[in-house]
């Protein structure tokens, strides 16, 4: 009984996030007839494949305790220089070589600005947010590079054959798998959370926490740059202004999935939940032509719902805990 | 590996469950939705982005249609201007089966394989404003006639000089495509014998940048004493160039014209440093998009050259090339008609 207990309050929040994905799955089917469609949920997937992707580098970098902001921004760059490799004349494979290489470099230079100068990562990236994708518009201007061949773009659009499940999804599907081992079987996942937990702990503890977050923060940006392909594929195009604001999006679905913004806890499990209520919401908003200022108001509530939500429950819990301390402690004397 | 799966909890079912309920049952790309009968006018127009003021002019434009048609309109889109937004937009659309999109693309091909997927399920689409990669639309209604631009500014600000004295141009970036194709045919108005007395002194770039264009305005009234008109084919240039004359007092002593939207010109035309200015009514091209896709669903036209719709009070269309239609002369504001206008 004791266990059961323990174990329904590890997963509360991932039940709780059951259940809101239930409620958006009846509210999407009562709002509109289209949303439980195998043909809606295609495109709703492949919609949100992008923010996806990012959201699993953001999770284990807010695990440690840090936060990346500029990865919309270097998905914008990584699409920019998919379109002007392609426009030299180089071949594909090397110029998605190129973006990811790119990508990971804007990760480092996060990561070292982190690191090494001991600077808050949300400055940093605050300011590379708009270094990065100023830099896109720099390179691109408002142009758009899209005569890429049709075997990308359809990697972009098209489906597994027989099936309405996108190819991007599958490779979302295989890196969250990825993830989920890396995070919650491996070392490196125990030392992320050690970092995010207490960072003087774990250096004490032997763990290279400088060299752990700087690989989060190149992780960060080779995943923002392969988001940034899949986008150029999925829109055939590749501009500046590409998955613009997506930092919004990529931040609360992190932490409506239960990883503490001050680090240490939270899983993958959660986050993918998270991912499908919040795709979910956006749909079903979108099927009955509720206009994007008031889904930034949903999904703005829901970033906020989801930092203020497990501090109330800790509260509450830590507020029982000491009165069944206190009842205990009475019934001994 | 079932150890995994114990530690990752019920969460990791409900995902898989999810997965396979959502996309096991598809094995074709259609959904067999039933597509809106002909009758049923469901227009939905998707601008650059929402909350814009020249958006919501056409939309307006596009509502009187509506009504007139006894059809249904909304306006749907992104906050802010961004081409995968609208895709995002396109495919809601597309899976409500809307009879009709209206789009103002921003940018035309990224827009295109999703709105090939939406004709390809029976949905038709229209393009204003901002046209989409030809193969991703039936209809394009095109607001701006190269010619008719380039020549009405010619002809308001011959006008107004009474037909003498030497002029200027000042236009966007020396690359603007579309500043250059009007610069062409304002030449070439030029070049008729009524305007043999007027001579066009100037070319100016102001990389439509605002700061630029106020500083190009003054040393082209110092280096031109005797400039008597200027043409600002740009709504950034028009603007920098009427706050311009007017530091220097030379307001209702140089002419200016050019393309302007009635909101940032008002100023001006009431304080008589412009005296009229042109542009086209984005009331009407929502008007004509609306009129040209209810002609689609009806199968009134198909998108063939010379096919002809009407459109209410606009009068009779004709679909040019390309499936091009266009909406005619630009409209000219002047103190006269600018307050019935907001955008």
């Amino acid at each position: 009984m004791k266990l059961l207990r323990k174990q329904l309050s590890a997963w509360s929040w991932e039940a709780l996030l059951v259940v809101l994905l239930l409620l958006t799955i009846v509210l999407g089917n009562s709002l509109s007839p289209y949303f439980l469609t195998p043909f809606n949920f295609s495109l709703m997937v492949e919609g949100f494949v992008e923010i996806a992707i990012m959201s699993l580098s953001m999770t284990l970098i807010i695990i440690a305790g840090e936060i990346d902001l500029s990865v919309a921004s270097v998905l914008g760059l990584a699409s920019v220089m998919m379109g002007i490799t392609w426009n030299a004349g180089i071949p594909l494979w090397l110029d998605i070589i190129i973006a990811l290489a790119v990508g990971s470099l804007a990760g480092l230079v996060n990561g070292l600005l982190v690191t090494r100068l001991g600077l808050p990562s949300l400055v940093v990236t605050l300011g590379t947010l708009a270094l990065y994708r100023g830099l896109a518009f720099v390179i691109l201007g408002s142009q758009a590079v899209s005569n890429f061949p049709s075997a990308y773009t359809n990697f972009g659009i098209g489906d597994v054959p027989g099936t309405l499940i996108p190819w991007t999804f599958v490779l979302f599907v295989l890196l969250a798998l990825l993830f989920i081992v890396v995070l919650h079987r491996s070392w490196i996942g125990r030392q992320i959370y050690a970092i995010g937990n207490n960072k003087e702990a774990a250096r004490f503890a032997g763990i290279r926490v400088d060299q752990v977050k700087l690989l989060l923060f190149v992780l960060s940006g080779l995943l923002s740059a392969l988001a940034g392909i899949v986008l150029t594929a999925r829109i055939s195009s590749a501009r500046a202004d590409n998955a613009l604001g997506f930092e919004l999006f990529v931040v609360t679905v992190v932490l409506l999935g239960g990883i503490n913004i001050f680090g240490g806890r939270g899983s993958l499990v959660g986050v993918i939940l998270a991912l499908f209520v919040i795709g979910g919401l956006r749909n079903a908003l979108g099927l009955i032509n509720v206009s994007g200022d008031i889904q930034n108001i949903v999904i703005g509530t829901l970033l906020v719902f989801s930092v203020l939500g497990p501090n109330i429950a800790q509260r509450i819990q830590s507020a029982l805990s000491r009165r069944r301390l206190a009842a205990g402690s009475a019934k001994n004397v | 590996m079932k150890k995994l799966f114990q530690t990752l909890g019920a969460g990791f079912w409900v995902f898989v469950l999810l997965l396979l309920a959502a996309c096991g049952g598809g094995t074709s790309t259609g959904t067999g939705g039933t597509p809106s009968s002909g009758s049923n006018l469901n227009i939905v127009f998707l601008p650059k982005a929402i909350n814009n003021p020249y958006f919501d002019t056409a939309a307006s434009g596009g509502k009187k249609a509506a009504n007139e048609l006894n059809g249904s309109f909304k306006q749907v889109g992104p906050s802010t201007a961004s081409a995968s937004e609208q895709v995002t937009w396109i495919n809601n659309l597309t899976t409500q089966h809307v009879s009709a999109i209206v789009v103002s693309a921003n940018d035309p091909n990224a827009l295109a394989p999703a709105l090939k997927q939406a004709m390809a399920q029976g949905i038709k689409v229209v393009s204003y404003d901002s046209d989409v990669a030809p193969d991703a639309r039936t209809v394009f209604v095109n607001q701006a006639n190269s010619e008719d631009i380039g020549r009405v500014e010619v002809q308001i600000l011959g006008k107004q000089l009474n037909y003498t004295g030497q002029v200027a141009i000042l236009s966007a970036a020396s690359t603007a495509t579309n500043q250059n194709t009007w610069i062409g045919f304002m030449k070439d108005e030029l070049s008729k014998p009524q305007y043999k007395n007027m001579q066009l002194v100037k070319i100016d770039y102001g990389n439509d940048d605002d700061q630029t264009s106020f500083n190009d305005t003054l040393s082209l009234l110092q280096a031109y004493p005797n400039l008597k008109g200027i043409i600002s084919p740009t709504t950034v240039g028009i603007a920098a160039a009427a706050r311009a004359i007017e530091s220097v007092n030379k307001g209702g002593k140089v002419a200016l014209t050019g393309l302007g939207t009635p909101n940032q010109m008002r100023k001006y035309v009431k304080d008589g440093t412009v005296q009229q200015f042109a542009l086209w009514d984005p009331g009407k091209l929502g008007y004509l998009a609306y009129y040209a896709a209810s002609a689609l669903i009806q199968g009134k036209i198909t998108g063939k050259q010379g096919e002809t719709f009407s459109a209410g009070t606009l009068g009779t269309y004709t679909i040019g090339a390309n499936g091009v239609v266009l909406l005619g002369p630009p409209t000219v504001f002047d103190k006269t008609n600018i307050d019935q206008f907001n955008f």
